[in-house]
């Protein structure tokens, strides 16, 4: 297992791969994607059980996890690179044409890592509760986690899925919620308030947690204790607060880069604070 | 004398429903899924045979379409249970991300299609459902005509790999074709054949063509009625070949005119083999409440319709040909 400080230089790596990802094609999304470098890192370095190849789409007796809020792909692509589910060299190709790794997640071009395809927002926590379902059926106690955006809450299916998974005691799932209060328009409260997250979880059946997700030592403590809440009857929820655009200055905390990517010179100087640690693809 | 005949009519959502349980016992890896319609649907048998693979999902049909999707992931073959309505319209963006784009195994089991619904009106009467899911990269599209033929489909579709949209309907119809026959998806049924007219028909309005072939065979017409009960995947061998024999055309279907069956044909003739053609279905209008009889003759698609689609499109063959 590697060491805390290991786990941080692995997480400065992969931030330099989403802004220099990003840049490269002037699109994508890279603020969500370096507020949830630390919960990635976390979950295929330390959390999850997992067997990247050769890649299983069924994931039998190894943990599944769904991105819901697909825009994110870059760090997703990254960690998984990273961890030999394909060459970290393709990262080069992102949201080129035909490359595998399509803007949003998608299994179309057979990416080893993908499950389903994620992007129109709302839908990853009901697919994850049938892979959940799937596992029960199979008597498979490997865990399924999942990972949303806070103003993906908005979307009226997540809350269909949040019903039945309390009220069918899905209790093999673990789901997160990338907390930064911003999104494309500007912050979840001006845009449309979510309220009490924390409440509303908890009124729909989930055993709720929260964590900082930009501290990796917290975000793999409070998943190992999700995993104790689990198998007893409910879903279990973290709520993850996170900060977009985290390690670099000037993308911190501003919703213009949800999904603006850096220019040339923006590029050089988010690298300037991000170290090398694992070589640049 | 008719070629074909009925002694007895039945749903076809319950032929759906027979062979549902049928798979039940047959295949371990076959779930159910219904959004609060189970008894609409006849998934109770299902249900009450195998609980554990039977999932209750309440009024959240997206939620049901994520759920199928996830039921793959673990080798499930999941069969998903609601109006035709809420089957496609309702959940269009899940079943194309998470099931199509996805490439999920899912059977998208859809009740209540079309004007016979009736009495519940426009709001549950879908016509464009063929049309948005034969729109669907990779998606299969069957609509059968009778009890038979639709529990044999849903017995064929457990078979095949990929998503299926199986559409099937509320009344009691007549059925018409053996018990015992193999479904073969993707391959149109000649029920008579004939040199003046090809009638391609899917649905509840295979039957109507056959009653119509029978009083036009007394008008001394030769009608060839095929049954097109696969829309995509369409069987464009056989088409191709009875109307190079007849020369014309006559599609009906218990859909809107645009994105049916008809218009597959057509797009079909017109890359090769452009032939007269006219369209037994309903003119891109919303339904209304009534008895499936009345709305069937309000919106032209009775009997009478097809004979006189079919002497319409002979008289033009003879002007146009």
């Amino acid at each position: 297992m590697p060491t805390i400080p290991e786990l941080n230089k692995i997480c400065s790596q992969v931030r330099r791969d989403i802004v220099r990802m990003t840049s490269t094609v002037n699109s994508g999304h890279p603020g969500g994607s370096m507020g949830c470098t630390e919960f990635f890192v976390a979950m295929y370095y330390e959390i999850m059980k997992i067997n990247p190849s050769p890649f299983s789409m069924d994931g039998k007796n190894e943990d599944l996890f769904f991105l819901s809020n697909g825009h994110i792909s870059p760090v997703w692509y990254s960690v998984l690179a990273h961890r030999g589910f394909f060459p970290v060299s393709e990262l080069a190709t992102f949201r080129k044409l035909n490359s595998r790794l399509q803007g949003h997640p998608a299994t179309a071009e057979h990416l080893p890592g993908i499950r389903v395809a994620s992007g129109s927002l709302g839908q990853g926590l009901s697919v994850a509760l049938g892979a959940a379902l799937a596992k029960k059926l199979n008597k498979d106690t490997s865990f399924v986690y999942t990972l949303h955006g806070d103003g993906e809450m908005e979307e009226g299916q997540i809350w269909e899925a949040a019903m039945f998974a309390a009220a069918h005691k899905v209790d093999n799932i673990i789901s997160s919620i990338d907390v930064n209060g911003l999104q494309i328009d500007g912050t979840t409260d001006d845009v449309l308030s979510l309220g009490d997250l924390k409440a509303k979880w908890v009124s729909f059946g989930w055993d709720v947690l929260e964590s900082n997700g930009n501290d990796i030592e917290n975000v793999i403590a409070t998943i190992k204790i999700a995993q104790q809440h689990s198998g007893k009857g409910k879903p279990v929820m973290i709520l993850m607060k996170t900060i977009m655009g985290k390690g670099v200055d000037f993308m911190e905390n501003h919703h213009k880069w949800h999904g603006t990517a850096p220019n040339k010179d923006e590029l050089a100087k988010a690298l300037g604070q991000l170290e090398e640690t694992l070589g640049d693809y | 004398m008719n070629k074909y005949s009925y002694t007895e009519k039945k749903d076809t959502r319950s032929g759906f429903g027979v062979g549902l349980s049928e798979l039940g016992a047959k295949n371990p890896n076959v779930v159910a899924l219904c959004a609060d319609l189970t008894g609409s649907l006849k998934m109770d048998d299902f249900a009450k045979k195998y609980p554990e693979r039977f999932i209750q999902v309440g009024i959240a049909e997206a939620n049901m379409m994520g759920i199928a999707a996830g039921l793959t992931i673990g080798g499930y073959i999941p069969f998903t249970g609601t109006f035709a309505n809420f089957s496609t319209g309702r959940v269009y963006d899940q079943i194309r991300q998470s099931i199509a784009y996805s490439g999920k195994n899912v059977k998208i089991c859809a009740s209540h299609a079309g004007l016979t619904l009736g009495e519940d009106g426009a709001t549950h009467q879908i016509l464009e459902d063929i049309g948005l899911m034969k729109m669907l990269p990779g998606m299969t599209v069957i609509n059968p005509c009778d009890f038979n033929q639709t529990k044999a489909a849903t017995l064929a579709i457990a078979k095949h790999v990929g998503p299926v949209y199986l559409r099937f309907g509320r009344p009691a119809v007549p059925i018409f074709t053996p018990a015992d026959q193999v479904f073969e998806i993707g391959k149109a049924i000649t029920f008579t054949e004939g040199t003046d007219v090809s009638i391609f028909a899917t649905g509840h309005l295979v039957w109507k063509a056959l009653e119509a072939e029978s009083i036009l065979r007394e008008k001394g017409i030769s009608v060839e009625v095929i049954d097109i009960h696969t829309i995509k995947p369409l069987d464009a061998e056989a088409i191709l070949r009875s109307v190079k024999k007849t020369k014309c055309v006559v599609s009906c279907e218990e859909h809107n005119m645009y994105g049916g069956l008809g218009e597959s044909i057509a797009h079909l003739l017109a890359k090769h083999y452009p032939t007269p053609m006219e369209f037994v279905a309903v003119q891109d209008t919303f339904g209304e409440s009534g008895t499936p009889d009345d709305l069937m003759k309000k919106y032209g698609l009775d009997t009478s319709n097809i004979v006189a689609a079919v002497e319409k499109v002979i008289a033009r063959k003879m002007v146009e040909v």
